[in-house]
């Protein structure tokens, strides 16, 4: 199996330790990874903005950079679900085609592909609010959305159950947006920083001390108006977490 | 010609700022939501309704024109007059005229979501007709002269204070009585005389249009319709070609879904079916095309036409519950409002789509499937490519796609703002941090990026 | 010698609006057969008791038309001015095809029978014929519905399945009294229509 990490831009810039969790907890299950270098970024922010032919050339350095791989993992669903059912500003060859339905959100891959349930080595003694982002839910459908007549089901919950000492608390609006949105995050603030201030409370108010998610977009988000209202509440991400995190 | 654009954020944002009206709009709009959630998971079958509904409206909208034709034929062999409207000034002329002719100077009407399109009250109004909303939430909204916020309880974004207030300035309530059951009962005392008065004719909207019989199908609470329908001499029902479909037992899937997706109750309070004038008197239909033939030609954009005008895209839309349907500028506002008002006027609604985090949750809750939130996504790139993005500046994403297209530039670019890093990469926003970091901290610059660490740590010779 | 062509006839308002929708129709997609679902084993009687409950209606047992009778002048006195649609119940207020819906605006309470009920949403079926005057259930302030247990259907699937909506001029599905909560989303019971409506159970 030839695995390749893609690490999403922000991620890269900003939460560079999201990156590290997830390639050192790939490894420490036994998986071989590769990490092309070329990689820049999935082409979704001038994508959800409108502008497909701006987010051309980045798609095709995407598709160049992970070609040939059985398995493209990222630490992020809204890119990964980008890279799905979006990358379609370049031709869609073969490669391109290929590229595309190898991709997989981390969380996906342990719990779909690897099927690992325990991470001995992980310890989490915290109160935990578990966002799970809407791409995660309703595009990629790692978890059951509340709305929808359907059994309930969470994979990231399934993969954090096991680690030692964590403890779970539910908000009142589990699975509503929480505002970050991409650009929305900027040209629509006043809502986006409502709905993040919004969902930060109801975390807080549920007892977490942690919020974890698999998205590190809407961490960003969440953190930044927990901040700037002095709010007491940590962020994380699951790979942080899996990968032995203590908080 | 264009009316200038809405400008949604700018108004979401008043919105926000007061807070009692934003908190009760996001409680009273997330609690229907709810309600509807309760129903839905109590019916084994919902997910597989909602799949039927969508079907047969596909199908429906796919042979429109026969059934519009069946749909004719068999009203008029009931006794029903039939009109065709292409445009709305065809329809408010319509209507104008059925009245004059009669010497009727008053109209009395339930709620329709097309005559507000249509912008009836104001074509009718200076040509001497009273038009009485009967609708409780259309009539606060009449008096107040603006539009419906939600389309099915237009004035949700007022607080009982506000109501009072308006009442006591237009229908002479006591102004400092804000109790709502009082509120209530005076807009039932000051409407009842109309439905009673002479010269007087009745006016409903069309929920669903059935082909089979000529019934038109018409859903309240408040039994303004029956009233409005049964005490005049004079119907006319208002219908959106939309809302056809093929037989009455087709209304066994779309009657069991609307009010448990609008309000979260099994049904509404009424559910009437018009087919035939009493004796005596006379019943019209008025057709209306009013862009939907347009929008049924467009390749993306035609499943918009799916809608029963439920809502429930705007109860579950968390933007919507925090901006308020006035914000959106249009009859139709949230969800639906942000893919239907681009056919309408594209530049003056070309914010709409931007006024989404494409979240989803609309798609889920639509009873007929309407891919809402995939719409949105299509809409943003017909915007951008006809040059009317809003306000993220074009150049910007240009920079930025150019930059990203090169990794070696890109990489260049990032080292180059070194320990520095205080800023987002500017393809994340399209005004410096001010933006950001109006309400919200940046997050902390790290010392060296993913990219930095791997090459110093893991580098495989290539 | 050759006929003249007669002019084409000019095209109606109904052609053209037909033809623009005809041009723009999306390729053709199936009607899909409808099922009829399972439904609950429960009692319909209780089913249609606790649904009309939850939209503000209620239900109450009434032996005979002498029980119905007994029931109208304990609930709203002896002289309330009533219009009744059933026959063996006498308003005071005279009802028939040729009374002007406008007259009964000043009616207390009217009395009609429901040609069934519906036990998944506790919902009562008129049409003119029940009404006599189709006003009846909306001008006057209380409406009481006579309703034979025997014909509670169980829900709206098998409602729609029914042939009554063929022959029907108006025909409605009425669920407890009117209502709106459009302000703050408060209940209100009496919104337009009538302020309260009582099934009596009356074979």
């Amino acid at each position: 199996m030839r695995i390749a990490l893609f690490v999403p831009c922000f991620i890269d810039a900003f939460y560079p330790e999201v990156g590290i969790a997830t390639l050192e907890l790939l490894e420490r299950l036994g998986i071989e990874v590769d990490y092309p270098q070329e990689q820049t970024c999935c082409g979704q922010p001038m994508a959800n903005s409108g502008a497909h032919k701006e987010a051309a050339g980045a798609e095709a350095v995407f598709a160049r950079n992970f070609a040939d791989f059985d398995y493209v993992v990222g630490p992020s669903a809204s890119c990964i679900n980008h890279v799905r059912d979006h990358l379609t500003a370049i031709e869609q060859t073969s490669s391109v085609r290929k590229v595309r339905t190898s991709a997989y959100d981390l969380t996906e891959f342990l719990h779909d592909v690897l099927e690992v349930r325990e991470f001995p080595w992980a310890e989490f003694p915290h109160r935990v609010g578990l966002h799970n982002s809407c791409s995660a839910i309703r595009h990629l459908r790692e978890a059951s959305a509340s709305e929808i007549a359907e059994p309930q089901f969470s994979k990231p919950r399934a993969l954090l159950e096991k680690v030692k000492g964590i403890e779970f608390v539910t908000p009142a609006r589990p699975d509503e947006c929480c505002g970050f949105g991409g650009t929305f995050s900027v040209t629509e603030e006043a809502v986006s920083v409502r709905m993040g201030q919004d969902k930060v409370r109801d975390h807080i108010g549920a007892g977490a001390e942690y919020i974890v998610s698999g998205d590190m977009s809407c961490l960003m988000h969440q953190q930044g108006c927990a901040e700037r209202l002095k709010l007491d509440a940590r962020f994380i991400h699951i790979a942080q977490i899996l990968n032995g995190a203590c908080g | 010609m264009s009316k200038a654009r809405i400008d949604h954020a700018k108004a979401a944002s008043a919105f926000i700022e007061k807070t009692d009206h934003v908190a009760l709009h996001d409680k009273r709009l997330w609690d229907l939501r709810l309600k509807r959630d309760a129903q839905a998971h109590g019916i084994a079958e919902w997910e597989t309704l909602r799949d039927l509904a969508s079907s047969i409206k596909e199908h429906t909208l796919s042979h429109l024109a026969d059934y519009v034709e069946q749909f004719v034929d068999v009203a008029e062999e009931n006794g029903v007059v039939v009109h065709f409207a292409a445009t709305a000034e065809e329809h408010n002329a319509i209507v104008h005229q059925l009245l004059s002719e009669r010497g009727m100077t008053t109209l009395i009407k339930s709620k329709s979501m097309l005559t507000d399109e249509c912008a009836m009250r104001d074509y009718l109004e200076p040509r001497g007709i009273t038009v009485m909303e009967t609708d409780l939430g259309e009539r606060i909204q009449q008096l107040d002269n603006q539009d419906p916020s939600h389309m099915v309880v237009p004035a949700v974004h007022k607080l009982r204070a506000d109501v009072a207030d308006l009442f006591g300035r237009t229908i002479g309530t006591d102004p400092a009585n804000h109790d709502i059951h009082y509120l209530a009962e005076s807009q039932r005392m000051h409407t009842r005389p109309y439905f009673v008065r002479e010269k007087t004719a009745g006016m409903t909207g069309c929920n669903f249009a059935v082909a089979e019989t000529g019934t038109v199908v018409v859903c309240t609470n408040e039994g303004n319709a029956d009233l409005s329908a049964n005490v005049p001499p004079l119907h006319i029902a208002s219908i959106g070609i939309e809302k056809l479909i093929p037989r009455i037992s087709d209304l066994g899937v779309f009657v069991r879904m609307l009010s448990r997706s609008a309000l979260g109750s099994p049904i509404t309070q009424y559910t009437s079916h018009f087919r035939a004038p009493r004796p005596g008197t006379e019943m019209h239909f008025i057709l209306v095309d009013h862009g939907r033939s347009e929008r049924l030609a467009m390749e993306e954009f035609w499943y918009s036409l799916k809608c029963i005008r439920c809502g429930a895209c705007m109860n579950t839309c968390p933007v919507y519950r925090r901006s308020g349907g006035l914000s959106y500028g249009g009859t139709y506002s949230g969800p639906i409002g942000a893919i239907i008002n681009p056919t309408f006027d594209l530049r003056r609604y070309s914010a709409l789509p931007f006024a989404s985090t494409l979240n989803g949750s609309c798609t889920s809750v639509c009873p007929v499937q309407i891919n809402i939130h995939e719409q949105i996504y299509k809409w943003r790139e017909v915007i951008t490519a006809r040059h009317q993005v809003p306000f993220v500046k074009k150049e910007v994403l240009k920079v930025a796609g150019r930059l990203l297209a090169n990794p070696t530039l890109y990489r260049k670019a990032l080292a180059s703002l070194g320990g520095a890093l205080r800023r987002l990469p500017n393809f994340v926003l399209y005004n410096p941090l001010n933006i950001w970091g109006r309400q919200r901290d940046l997050p902390d610059t790290p010392k060296e990026t993913f990219h930095q660490w791997y090459l110093k740590n893991r580098k495989r010779p290539q | 010698m050759v006929p003249e062509e007669p002019e084409a006839a000019a095209v109606t308002a109904r052609e053209a609006f037909v033809a623009r929708i005809r041009a723009a129709e999306p390729s053709p997609r199936p009607l899909p057969e409808v099922p009829l679902f399972d439904a609950p084993d429960d009692d319909r009687l209780r089913r249609f008791s606790a649904a009309l409950g939850l939209m503000g209606g209620t239900c109450v047992e009434a032996p005979g038309l002498d029980g119905v009778r007994r029931w109208l002048a304990e609930r709203f006195g002896p002289q309330a001015v009533t219009a009744s649609a059933v026959q063996g119940i006498d308003g005071n207020r005279p009802l028939d095809a040729l009374t002007p819906p406008a007259s009964l605006q000043d009616v207390e309470v009217g009395v009609v029978r429901a040609r069934f009920g519906v036990a998944e949403t506790g919902s009562v079926w008129f049409s003119e014929d029940e009404y006599v005057v189709n006003a009846i259930g909306y001008l006057v302030q209380h409406l009481v519905v006579l309703l034979d247990p025997a014909q509670i259907v169980d829900g709206l699937q098998d409602v729609y399945r029914r042939p009554d909506f063929r022959t029907a001029d108006y025909a409605v599905l009425v669920t407890g009294p009117s209502a709106t909560a459009d302000i703050e989303g408060v209940m209100i019971r009496g919104a337009q229509g009538v302020r309260s409506l009582t099934v009596l159970w009356m074979a």
